[in-house]
């Protein structure tokens, strides 16, 4: 397979997720959503490694998958604190830091 | 074989990120995710990076999804409302991101990247292994890799601080944190490919 159907798949991907996080509002389902973003660049990443010849657009990916992990964490931490507080798990009604 | 693999596991990526989006229940949102995981490792496996793929499954599906499938257990997946803060938002998103991919799509065809209609050139076999990997990771990128070390700590401090009981007066400072080892093992194994 050419690296070009990779790269557009890739680029649907990507496009399901920012489709995700545009329609839905539960934010478990937005941090889904972001993680599908994030892999879609891994994706990309790898096949420009592979069209290259050369292994460390694979390294850049790891280090991606790192901070996708971390994002994670960090988001699921803030998901179980507002729950804990009893406020919403809804994106349009938590606002309170809207300008 | 190439292009029926190829074919079947993008379509299990594509129908798994289209049930995440469209899924109503978050735990079945969950269970599309780790579908579409499990065929991107596919994907890497055909793009000859064994290690990444092998990551994939083991911090995605391994650790990561449990910390999901964990957290909308607690949570419990509860029912959007039909409410939308913007008028027409269920029609306007779809097409924005059909707009998106279409933007994507017309950067990849008019790149003048003349090796993207390859399949890119011939590799030895020891292409993408873990002991390639690892090299590049300790001689050449050796400060991006402490980096994302430190970075994974400073994620491990902030969802303690963040999701950690913390006492709300003088009666419960007493009380066992029985919470904060939940929130902080899952962290540990995602920490493993870094």
């Amino acid at each position: 397979m050419s690296i070009e159907w990779y790269i557009v798949l890739s680029s649907l991907l990507f496009a399901v997720g920012a489709i995700g996080i545009l329609i839905r509002r539960s934010p478990v389902v937005i941090l889904l959503c972001l993680e599908l973003m994030l892999n879609a660049g891994n994706l990309a990443l790898v096949a420009f490694s592979r069209m290259v010849g050369n292994e460390q657009g694979q390294v850049f990916a790891l280090v991606v998958m790192v901070v996708a992990a971390c994002e994670v964490v960090v988001g699921l931490g803030l998901i179980v604190a507002i729950f804990r507080r009893k406020l919403p798990l809804d994106v349009d009604e938590l606002r309170e830091l809207r300008g | 074989m190439e292009a029926v693999l190829f074919f079947g596991a993008a379509l299990g990526a594509l129908g798994g990120a289209i049930g995440v989006v469209a899924m109503r229940n978050p735990l079945y949102s969950v269970l599309a995710l780790i579908v579409h995981l499990f065929a991107l490792a596919v994907l890497f496996l055909l793009l000859s990076s064994a290690f990444v793929a092998a990551a994939q499954l083991v911090v995605y599906a391994g650790a990561v999804m449990v910390l999901y499938v964990f957290v909308v257990a607690y949570v419990g997946g509860g029912e959007e409302s039909a409410w939308e803060s913007i008028p027409g938002q269920q029609f306007l998103a779809p097409l924005l991101g059909v707009a998106l991919f279409v933007e994507l799509a017309i950067a990849v065809l008019a790149s003048s990247l003349l090796a993207l209609g390859t399949d890119g050139p011939h590799v030895s076999s020891g292409f993408g292994n873990p002991a390639a990997i690892g090299y590049l990771l300790l001689e050449k990128f050796l400060i991006p890799f402490e980096a994302s070390s430190m970075l994974l700590m400073l994620a491990a401090v902030g969802a303690i601080v963040l999701a950690g009981r913390r006492p709300t007066g003088a009666a419960s400072a007493g009380t066992p944190r029985e919470r904060e080892p939940a929130e902080a093992a899952p962290v540990g194994p995602t920490g493993d490919p870094a």
